[in-house]
């Protein structure tokens, strides 16, 4: 009894300590929620259901990168059931549209025309053709990214997937789902596989 | 003002030939800004906010010397690094933005709405000439304000303080806040500044949970843009991120612009504030 008393005065002890500098994480999650509903305004295309989070969003934003055990290949398996591809069969589109798409950055903001297509903003997180010399590094850089790997129906299959569901093979992926997003369209998407694929395009030259 | 936005263009326009080697570029890069450093144009702003602070303005025709920042009534020395912090009279943590706010309605008798009004001055950059609280060669008063208000801290330690419950709840909010990804490009704070040595374009990206990152980000701001031609505050670096962000429009001075604000002032605690800088 007497062990147990002590032990019970420790974690108590403890928690004076830690209570009193931290707020309960429902506490925090209370003002975070009232926060999501006060703060933000609708403002043109971006209304304030953009704030709801599906469950990838959840669940990353949760764990901030750093998922637990098992989680990765739940979300992974969730996104792969979203994949889409073109019923077409046509996975390549023109590689000179790619590169039009890759270096636009708009799209979805509120200050953006709606009416207008949206921008890959691939540049600014990955080096793609050596032409471009400002480019962003939040991703791998792509440069030759087709004379790796070949034109194969996998590994264009691969790439399209890639591009609109990254989550799909990346749980909590830095990149943007921009087909499952509804971002870019089948056509848009294609155009980046030939700008990756391509034997053509400038990325594998 | 022109001459800096017309050297900023030629800046631009000289990055690929310094590009075969991208650490020269960077290089040259700061070298522009250390040589704009030496004359700042956001020594006006700081000039006209210190009129401002001193003018009588709105219904109660009254200035804003007895403005109390955190220190005492009329005190703004050193009042901005130890910002946000929370307020007994308002009962809320508040930056200095959000602090002006409340004393232009209680001390010059103004509205909420009239004392939010064109929070960030512009000069006819694409982003700013569509928001409703400002347009093209608008001054705002707020921006002013607050490039003076920071000045007064220039060389202070930031030392935000995090003894009050409400301070520590703002923390913990802005923190969540700062993970929180959502909207169509599943876009959060972290996705840019959670690594280290990271760019968008040639744009070096500060990795806010490293605290020699986080207090070159906190301790610059308010700073002269020179791509844009204007000084731009804390309220309105949060505002433009999330814009970019996709998410819709965060409201001026709202709980959860002072949220990320207070997680990015603790971060930086420690740091030496250096604005208002110069920024690209």
């Amino acid at each position: 009894m007497q062990p147990k008393m002590i032990l019970a005065l420790g974690f108590s002890g403890i928690c004076v300590a830690g209570c009193a500098t931290r707020p309960s994480d429902s506490e925090a999650e209370g003002a975070v929620a009232e926060m999501i509903k006060a703060s933000f305004k609708t403002r043109g295309q971006a209304a304030i259901d953009r704030l709801k989070q599906d469950d990838a969003q959840a669940l990353c934003s949760r764990h901030s990168g750093e998922l637990p055990k098992g989680a990765s290949e739940e979300i992974e398996k969730a996104q792969q059931a979203t994949l889409r591809y073109p019923s077409s069969g046509k996975l390549m589109g023109d590689w000179r549209e790619g590169e039009r798409i890759a270096q636009s950055g708009g799209g979805k903001q509120f200050t953006d025309d709606p009416a207008r297509p949206a921008g890959g903003s691939c540049y600014n997180c990955h080096q793609i053709s050596k032409q471009e010399l400002s480019f962003g590094t939040i991703g791998p850089s792509l440069y030759q990214f087709g004379k790796l790997r070949g034109a194969s129906e996998a590994i264009q299959k691969y790439t399209y997937g890639k591009i609109y569901n990254s989550e799909a093979s990346t749980a909590c992926s830095n990149m943007p789902r921009f087909g499952y997003n509804g971002v870019l369209t089948e056509e848009q998407i294609t155009h980046l596989v030939a700008l990756l694929l391509d034997p053509e395009s400038p990325v594998n030259k | 003002m022109r001459i800096h936005r017309v050297l900023a263009g030629v800046v631009t326009a000289m990055l690929p030939c310094f590009a075969p080697a991208q650490q020269d570029t960077l290089k040259e890069i700061e070298r522009y800004r250390q040589l704009l450093q030496e004359s700042n144009p956001a020594e006006l702003y700081e000039a006209r906010g210190e009129d401002l602070w001193k003018t009588r303005r709105g219904p109660k025709n009254a200035s804003l010397e007895r403005c109390d920042l955190g220190l005492g009534p009329g005190v703004v020395k050193g009042a901005y690094v130890r910002l946000p912090r929370y307020f007994a009279d308002t009962d809320r943590v508040q930056d200095a933005e959000s602090r002006l706010v409340t004393c232009m309605v209680t001390l010059q008798g103004f509205t909420i709405e009239e004392a939010k009004r064109n929070p960030f001055s512009g000069t006819g950059a694409p982003m700013i000439t569509t928001d409703p609280f400002s347009g093209v060669g608008q001054r705002s008063v707020m921006t002013d304000l607050v490039a003076w208000i920071a000045s007064e801290s220039r060389g202070m330690t930031i030392a935000p303080p995090m003894s009050h419950p409400k301070e520590r709840l703002a923390y913990q909010a802005g923190e969540r806040l700062f993970y929180y990804r959502a909207g169509p490009y599943d876009f959060g704070c972290v996705t840019c500044h959670g690594d280290e040595g990271k760019r968008i374009r040639l744009q070096s990206l500060p990795k806010m949970d490293n605290a020699k990152d986080a207090q070159r980000a906190f301790g610059t701001w308010p700073g002269y843009r020179v791509s844009e031609g204007e000084l731009r505050s804390m309220q309105w670096r949060m505002w433009e991120c999330i814009r970019q962000m996709r998410f819709p429009e965060l409201e001026f001075a709202s709980d959860a612009s002072i949220a990320l604000i207070t997680y990015l002032a603790k971060k930086a605690e420690g740091g030496t504030f250096v604005a208002p800088a110069i920024k690209r």
